[in-house]
């Protein structure tokens, strides 16, 4: 079988299960799927920049994620003007102050040499933390006390919320920066230690700073690019043409404001794939693959090597910062305690293995097929469960406990599946060329 | 003096013991991980959850015994249940190794791989530990609460500052030291023991000793299931026990290791005590100790807490990334592949 009729034949076959769950189920859960399958594709197109072009261990997603759903609070509501006056230009001041404690330190550290070196650093960093946190404290403080139960925070910028796409993706591009320039040039599994704990540290930020996006009191009613479906359903023409079609005006609403995510995060996976093929093509994806097959011989080439990691490390975060805002954009609301390092670094990780590292269109078949198996196995779980207990007495408490857990089958299947990959076809469902 | 004396036990009690329990958990934990990257040579993802099936295990074994009307009296049941649970673990770990690691070791896969196969291992015991005992807290820690009680403490001593020891806390501190002193002893007197640290200095020179290098793999998974099976318990005890948790851990732990220099137990013994006494300074509001150790001029009137508690990852994070950029290796010197 040739590569472009196996490749065919298996998004093919994706299409034909997101039909059916259409058909068999309903319309409304296939283009659930179809929408969080569009961003799991995204996401794993990042990862596969980083890890399949240039073999770059990152086990931090979940954190850039996190950084794109920041992005859309910060975009996209209106500022709160009390809270601002109240603690704004201070809280200001507290990172900028902040941030120059670190440029300072970092400054000393390439400039001094010896003893004085060691001790003119942490004398800094003292300084600036006592005089980062003597300005903080209370401006973080002021702003949380400005109506705490519907706000207590500083508010976005007040922009469309598409705008927050790309601004989630800077963001997480300035903090994948940030990351790179400490980490990499590690060796491999210690990027990976290092990239685990700052996802950890931005979500504690995300979950603890409420002055920020509010913490773990989440902001929800975030605007949206598409109209509401009780809007929808009020207007006239849009009942009527619901109805010349034979749907009914509330599922017609669904489907209408579903199709549009559909649409919408369609156009950018097909913008950042197309942008990601031409880079595996050109020079550049050459060299990246170049330096991952073999670091020292591309070196010896001239190839600056710790530079190509930190340029593809940062775009590589940065497209899973814009596929964490659309996310969170997706769901309306930013809630910090639902990421977890399960469901977004090491899935997507398994979205990229599975899919076939180092192939683009591997990893965007990846993402929808994992994220598709991930959510059916816990609607099949239980139904498998039911079958298998089925000779059981009903009133056996191994009965009930079996059926009971039996949707937390989707991580061990998740793991099943990535060390049958591994084991059998380890370059992927659509190898690289 | 009374006031220093004061400000001495809070701040044993709110510091020092608890670092030193948390710290001698992290220990157990980071010899694990320290151990699989000496003589495996990789980083070890599924640790945590390894440390959750154990602790799971123990866990349900303590209820069955608790049920048949067992117990230690003061000290906590799950005592008797530990060595089930290691035998559990053991068979478990040895299962994967033969199903999963055995076949990129015969291939010398990269080490990336064998940590992405890890990876794969950690969602396939985290479902299983979610399958078996759910998502939920845990309790099952019983016998006496306290070996010394803050109320006992303060009318024997007429203190203001009362100190608590719990008798977890005192069972983690001797059953680390007694692993750690079982774990040297058997590393540096027994054959087994010094082939695995032959073969973890140099593979091919082991090898042509006439070293079995599967022997080997097969102690070291036994040891490292032993470890993890009594640090996920101690911790279970300690706190309590939440599936979630252990994976948590994780960043602790492999901060622990690094910083002591994987590869080296001696190392991940000293990690796990710095990254605990750090992670507990430093998120410790300080006022009720400098209270009594200030003049009251000077006396602070905030709480004194460099960091809030939910920082803690920041911490180790922030160790291990000032030891790798600085040393590399390690405290001690570890590997560095």
């Amino acid at each position: 079988m040739t590569y472009s009729l196996r490749t065919s034949l298996l998004f093919l076959l994706m299409a034909s299960l997101i039909l059916g769950e259409g058909l068999l189920v309903s319309w409304n859960s296939a283009l659930g799927i179809l929408n969080f399958g569009l961003i799991s594709a995204i996401l794993a197109l990042g990862v596969n920049l980083q890890w399949g072009f240039a073999g770059l261990f990152n086990v931090g997603v979940m954190g850039f994620v996190a950084l794109g759903g920041l992005a859309v609070v910060l975009t996209s509501t209106q500022p709160i003007g009390e809270a601002w006056s109240a603690g704004g230009g201070r809280m200001i001041l507290a990172l900028v102050t902040g941030a120059a404690t670190i440029v300072v330190a970092v400054i000393a550290n390439n400039r001094l040499r010896g003893r004085a070196r060691a001790a003119a650093i942490v004398a800094i960093l003292i300084v600036g933390f006592v005089l980062y946190r003597f300005i903080f404290d209370p401006a973080a403080q002021a702003i949380e006390a400005v109506n705490p139960a519907a706000t207590g925070y500083l508010g976005g910028l007040g922009l469309p919320v598409l705008m927050a796409w790309p601004i989630g993706g800077l963001l997480a591009a300035g903090a994948a920066w940030l990351v790179g320039k400490t980490a990499l040039g590690l060796r491999s599994d210690y990027l990976a230690i290092a990239t685990l704990g700052i996802a950890e540290i931005i979500i504690a930020v995300m979950k603890n700073e409420d002055w920020l996006a509010r913490g773990v009191k989440n902001v929800s009613g975030l605007p949206r690019p598409m109209p509401y479906e009780i809007d929808l359903q009020k207007s006239e023409s849009f009942v009527a043409s619901a109805q010349s079609l034979g749907i009914d005006p509330v599922t017609a609403s669904t489907l209408y404001v579903k199709l549009g995510y559909s649409l919408l995060f369609s156009a950018v996976l097909i913008l950042i794939l197309v942008a990601a093929q031409l880079a595996l093509h050109s020079p550049w994806g050459r060299m990246m693959r170049a330096i991952r097959d073999n670091e020292v011989a591309a070196e010896a080439m001239g190839k600056h090597v710790t530079k190509r990691h930190l340029q593809i490390f940062v775009l590589g975060s940065a497209v899973c910062g814009i596929a964490g805002a659309m996310m969170t954009t997706l769901d309306g609301q930013l809630t910090p305690g639902s990421y977890q390092p399960l469901r977004y670094t090491f899935l997507i990780w398994v979205m990229v293995i599975v899919g076939g590292s180092g192939n683009n269109l591997g990893a965007v078949l990846g993402g929808f097929l994992i994220y598709f198996l991930y959510t059916k196995v816990e609607v099949w779980g239980p139904d498998l469960m039911q079958l298998v207990t089925s000779g059981m007495a009903d009133d056996s408490s191994l009965k009930e406990h079996l059926i009971a857990s039996a949707a937390h089958m989707r991580l061990l299947t998740m793991g099943v599946i990535l060390l049958m990959v591994l084991r059998f076809s380890p370059r992927g469902l659509i190898p690289e060329k | 003096m009374i006031d220093f004396l004061n400000g001495l036990v809070a701040l044993s009690n709110f510091v020092l013991i608890p670092a030193i329990a948390y710290g001698s958990q992290l220990a157990l934990g980071a010899l694990g991980v320290t151990l699989i990257y000496g003589i495996l040579r990789f980083s070890n993802f599924a640790h945590g959850d390894t440390m959750a099936f154990g602790a799971m295990v123990t866990v349900l074994v303590t209820w069955w015994l608790q049920g048949m009307g067992v117990s230690l009296g003061p000290l906590p049941t799950a005592l008797l249940a530990l060595p089930v649970a290691i035998v559990a673990t053991m068979a478990l770990v040895l299962f994967t190794d033969r199903m999963v690691y055995k076949f990129y070791r015969e291939q010398k896969a990269k080490p990336v791989i064998l940590v992405i196969v890890s990876m794969g291992v950690m969602f396939i015991m985290n479902g299983l530990v979610r399958f078996i005992i759910g998502v939920n807290d845990q309790r099952f820690s019983d016998g006496e609460r306290f070996i010394v009680s803050v109320r006992e403490f303060k009318q024997m001593t007429g203190l203001r500052e009362g100190l608590a020891i719990k008798t977890t806390q005192g069972i983690t501190v001797i059953v680390a030291v007694v692993c750690v002193a079982l774990l040297f002893w058997f590393l540096n007197r027994t054959r087994t023991g010094k082939s695995m640290r032959a073969y973890s200095d140099n593979e091919d020179l082991a090898l042509l000793s006439g070293i079995n290098p599967e022997r080997v793999v097969m102690y070291t998974w036994m040891i490292v299931a032993a470890l993890a099976t009594i640090a996920g318990t101690l911790y279970g005890l300690d706190k309590s026990f939440k599936p979630f948790v252990y994976f948590m851990l994780l960043l602790p732990i492999f901060a622990s290791a690094i910083v002591g220099g994987l590869g080296n137990p001696l190392g991940a013994i000293a990690g796990g005590y710095i990254i605990a006494f750090s992670e507990v300074t430093i998120t410790y509001a300080w006022k009720k100790v400098l209270k009594y150790w200030l003049p009251e001029s000077l006396e602070p009137d905030s709480l004194v807490q460099l960091l809030s508690t939910d920082y803690k990852f920041a911490v180790s994070f922030v160790i291990l990334i000032v030891v790798l950029l600085f040393k590399p290796t390690g405290i001690f010197k570890g590997k560095s592949v």
